[in-house]
C-alpha cells in the first residue's frame, strides 16, 4: 500500500508505520547522473546550440594542431630528403685568368672537409672526358652496340655523401682507388641500358677498348641525379686511364642544421689562401624560414582556438544560467522532494560537463575530419597526436565543468520558497 | 472518524513560531503561532491573501526557517537541524501538493512520481513499482507513460498527489490544491483527500476557499500572522 497503512491505531501512536525509515539518506551517484542526462536530453535543440561554441573551439584547436603537426611532418620530410644537408664545393668557372685553369680542387679536399665539425660524409665527383669511347656490355646482351654513356669518377666517400643506395653488389672502396682497379659501379639507368641487372656473375663492360668489372648497381642517389645515368669508377682508376687531374666537385653531406656553417667553412678549409675562387652551393635558409612562419601561424590559430573555447565556455555558462532561471520551479520541486543544495549543484554541474563533453567529442571529430580532409587534398600524410584526439573531449568536459560552476552554485542557492511561488 | 487528536506525539508541534522578514518594509508574517496536528488528522488552514498562510505552509514544509519559536516534526526538533538534515527530513516526512502541480514536462507521468523517491534513497528497483501502485491508487494507471502536458488539470493534480504519497510521508501538505481546477475536478481531488484521511493519512490543506476548507475535519483560520479558532 502506498499510503500510511490501515485505519489509525490509537494505541500504536506515531511509532508504527512512519518509523520504519530504512532508507538511505542520499541519492546514488547514478541517480544524479540519470537526472542530469534527462535534463540535457529534454531539450535537444538547445543542447546543439549550447555545444556549438565548444564544438567550434575544440575543432579549431584539434584542426590547428593536427594541421600544424601534419605540415611540420611534411616540412621535416622535405627538409631531410631535400638538399637541406647538401653542400657542394666547385672551382669558380669564371674566375680563371687568361684561359688558365683558375683553381683546381686538391685531391685531399675530402680529408680537409672531414675535419670540420658537422660534416657527416664527404666525397669527390668528376665527369671524365672519354672522347669517342663508347660503353658496351662485353657479353653483347645489350644488342652489341656501344652506348654513349657518361663516365664519372668518385672517391670512396662519395657514396655516403650522396646517400647512395645499392640495388645489388657493392661500392668501390679506398683499396680499389689506390690500386686503380678496373672496376665500375653502374647508375640505375646506365645499368638498364647496358642490360645488366646482377653482379654475382662478375659482368664486365668495355669503355672504349678497356674492360671493367661491374661490382655494383645503384638503386638511388640524392642530389646527384646524373649519377643514375653514369658509369662510375674510382678516382685512382680515372687518373690512370683518363689522366684526371683534379676532382670537379666535392659533395658534402652535413648534419641537420649545419649546412650553412659548413658552406662558410668549406672553401677556407680547401683553399685557405684563396677561398673566394671556390663556389659553394648550399641550401637556402628557406626551411628555417618556413618553419618559423608555420609556428607563427600555429600560434595564431591556437590563439583563435583558445578564444573560440573561451567563447564556447561562456556560451555554456550563459545557457546553463538561463536554463537555471527557466527551471527555477523544477529546482524548487526537487528541493521540496528532499534534494539538498549540493544535489542541485551536482545536477547542473554534471549537465554542463555532459554538454561540454559532447561539444568536445563533436569538435574533435570535426577537427580530425578537417585535418584528414586537408591532408587528402594536399596529398600529405595526416599526423595527429593520439593524446590530442583522446584528450580533446576531456578538454570539452573540463570547459563544461568550469563554465557550469557559477550557474550550478547559483542554482543551489535558490531558495525553495522562491522557486515554488507563483505560476 | 479518527481519534488521533489524543495521540501523545503529534506529527506537527509548533510553539510560538514567528517568521519575520527584514525590510524594507519589515514584515511580521507569522506572529507567534501555536499549532498541533495529530497523526491522522485532516486540518485546513484558511485565510485571505496576505494573511501569512503561504509563509506558514513553507514553515510547516521545512522550506523556510522560523525566526523564533519551536517546531517539532514527528517529534524531531527542526530548529536545530542543519540544512542537509532538513532536506532529508523534508524528503522523507512531507509530501507536497502545489496549486500549479509542478510536474516536469519532459518526463513521463511515471517518472514524475518516481522522482520523489530519488532523493530519499529508495532503491531504483523499487521506485517504478511503487510509482505504479501510487498512480493506480489515484486512478491514473492508464496514463503512466504519458507526458504531463497531455493531461487535464485534474489528472495532473492527481499525478502530483501520487508523487506526494509514494514516498510514504508523515504529512501531506497541500497549497491551494484546487486553485487551478474547475469545480468537477476540484471535487474529485477533495474526494481523494477524504479517502486518504479515512486511511489514516495526516493532511494539512491551505486554502482561501471556504468550500475546500469545510471538507476538513478541523479548520483553523489565519489572520495577520496569527491563528484563530
Amino acid at each position: 500500500m502506498v499510503t500510511q497503512a490501515g485505519p489509525p491505531d490509537p494505541t500504536g501512536g506515531p511509532s508504527t508505520s512512519r518509523r520504519r525509515r530504512r532508507l538511505r539518506s542520499r541519492p546514488a551517484v547514478r541517480d544524479l547522473l540519470d537526472e542530469a542526462l534527462a535534463g540535457v536530453a529534454a531539450r535537444p535543440t538547445r543542447l546543439i546550440l549550447t555545444t556549438l561554441g565548444t564544438v567550434l573551439g575544440v575543432a579549431a584547436l584539434v584542426g590547428t594542431v593536427g594541421l600544424g603537426q601534419t605540415a611540420a611532418g611534411q616540412i621535416t620530410q622535405r627538409f631531410d630528403l631535400a638538399a637541406a644537408t647538401r653542400v657542394v664545393v666547385q672551382p669558380d668557372d669564371k674566375g680563371g685568368q687568361e684561359g688558365e685553369a683558375a683553381t683546381q680542387l686538391p685531391w685531399d679536399a675530402p680529408e680537409r672537409i672531414k675535419r670540420l665539425n658537422g660534416v657527416d660524409a664527404v666525397g669527390t665527383v668528376s665527369k671524365l672526358e672519354i672522347g669517342d669511347d663508347l660503353v658496351e656490355n662485353v657479353t653483347g646482351l645489350d644488342g652489341g652496340a656501344g652506348k654513349a654513356l657518361q663516365v664519372m669518377a668518385g672517391s670512396s666517400g662519395l657514396w655516403d655523401a650522396v646517400r647512395a643506395v645499392l640495388k645489388t653488389g657493392r661500392f668501390f672502396d679506398d683499396g680499389h682507388d689506390q690500386r686503380a682497379d678496373k672496376v665500375v659501379v653502374l647508375g640505375k639507368h646506365a645499368a638498364e641500358r647496358l642490360g645488366i641487372n646482377r653482379v654475382d656473375s662478375q659482368p664486365a663492360v668495355f669503355i672504349g677498348d678497356e674492360p671493367y668489372t661491374v661490382i655494383g648497381i645503384l638503386d638511388s642517389v640524392t642530389g646527384r641525379a646524373d649519377l643514375n645515368d653514369a658509369v662510375i669508377m674510382p678516382n685512382g682508376t680515372a687518373k690512370e686511364a683518363y689522366n684526371l687531374e683534379a676532382p670537379d666537385a666535392v659533395e658534402i653531406r652535413t648534419a641537420v642544421g649545419a649546412a650553412q656553417l659548413i658552406a662558410e667553412q668549406a672553401p677556407i678549409a680547401i683553399e685557405p689562401n684563396n677561398p673566394s675562387t671556390l663556389t659553394v652551393d648550399a641550401p637556402p635558409k628557406q626551411g628555417a624560414v618556413r618553419k618559423g612562419v608555420e609556428s607563427d601561424l600555429n600560434a595564431l590559430f591556437l590563439l583563435l582556438g583558445a578564444v573560440a573555447l573561451l567563447v564556447g565556455g561562456l556560451g555554456i555558462a550563459n545557457v546553463t544560467l538561463l536554463s537555471v532561471l527557466e527551471r527555477i520551479s523544477e529546482i524548487g520541486l526537487r528541493r521540496a522532494l528532499g534534494a539538498a543544495r549540493r544535489h542541485i549543484a551536482v545536477q547542473f554541474l554534471v549537465e554542463s560537463v555532459i554538454v561540454g563533453f559532447l561539444g568536445g567529442l563533436l569538435g574533435t571529430a570535426v577537427g580530425v575530419i578537417l585535418t584528414v580532409g586537408v591532408s587528402w587534398v594536399r596529398d600529405w600524410t595526416p599526423i595527429l597526436d593520439n593524446r590530442l584526439a583522446f584528450g580533446s573531449p576531456l578538454l570539452g568536459a573540463f570547459i563544461g565543468l568550469v563554465a557550469g560552476t557559477y550557474p550550478a552554485w547559483k542554482a543551489s542557492a535558490i531558495q525553495p520558497i522562491t522557486a515554488l511561488r507563483g505560476t | 472518524m479518527s481519534t488521533a487528536v489524543a495521540l501523545p506525539a503529534p506529527v506537527v508541534e509548533m510553539i510560538g513560531v514567528r517568521r519575520f522578514f527584514p525590510g524594507p518594509p519589515e514584515v511580521q508574517a507569522i506572529n507567534g503561532i501555536d499549532l498541533t496536528i495529530g497523526q491522522g488528522e485532516y486540518l485546513s488552514i484558511v485565510g485571505p491573501s496576505g494573511s501569512g498562510k503561504s509563509t506558514l505552509l513553507h514553515l510547516l514544509g521545512l522550506l523556510d526557517n522560523p525566526t523564533g519559536g519551536v517546531y517539532r516534526l514527528d517529534g524531531v526538533d527542526t530548529m536545530s537541524l542543519r540544512e542537509r538534515r532538513r532536506a532529508v527530513l523534508r524528503g522523507e516526512r512531507i509530501g507536497f501538493v502545489f496549486q500549479s502541480f509542478h510536474l516536469l514536462d519532459h518526463r513521463t507521468v511515471l517518472e514524475n512520481v518516481a522522482l520523489s523517491m530519488v532523493y530519499v534513497g529508495v532503491p531504483r528497483r523499487q521506485r517504478m513499482a511503487r510509482a505504479r501502485v501510487a498512480l493506480e491508487r489515484v486512478g491514473l494507471s492508464h496514463r503512466m507513460e504519458f507526458a504531463p502536458t497531455t493531461l487535464s488539470g485534474g489528472e495532473r493534480q492527481r499525478v502530483a498527489i501520487a508523487r506526494a504519497l509514494v514516498a510514504e510521508p508523515s504529512l501531506l501538505l497541500a497549497d491551494e490544491p484546487t486553485g487551478n481546477l474547475d469545480s468537477a475536478n476540484a471535487e474529485a481531488i477533495l474526494q481523494v483527500f477524504d479517502e486518504l484521511h479515512s486511511e489514516g493519512m495526516t493532511l494539512a490543506v491551505i486554502t482561501h476557499d471556504d468550500h475546500v476548507s469545510r471538507r476538513a475535519q478541523r479548520q483553523v483560520r489565519i489572520v495577520d500572522g496569527t491563528l484563530q479558532w
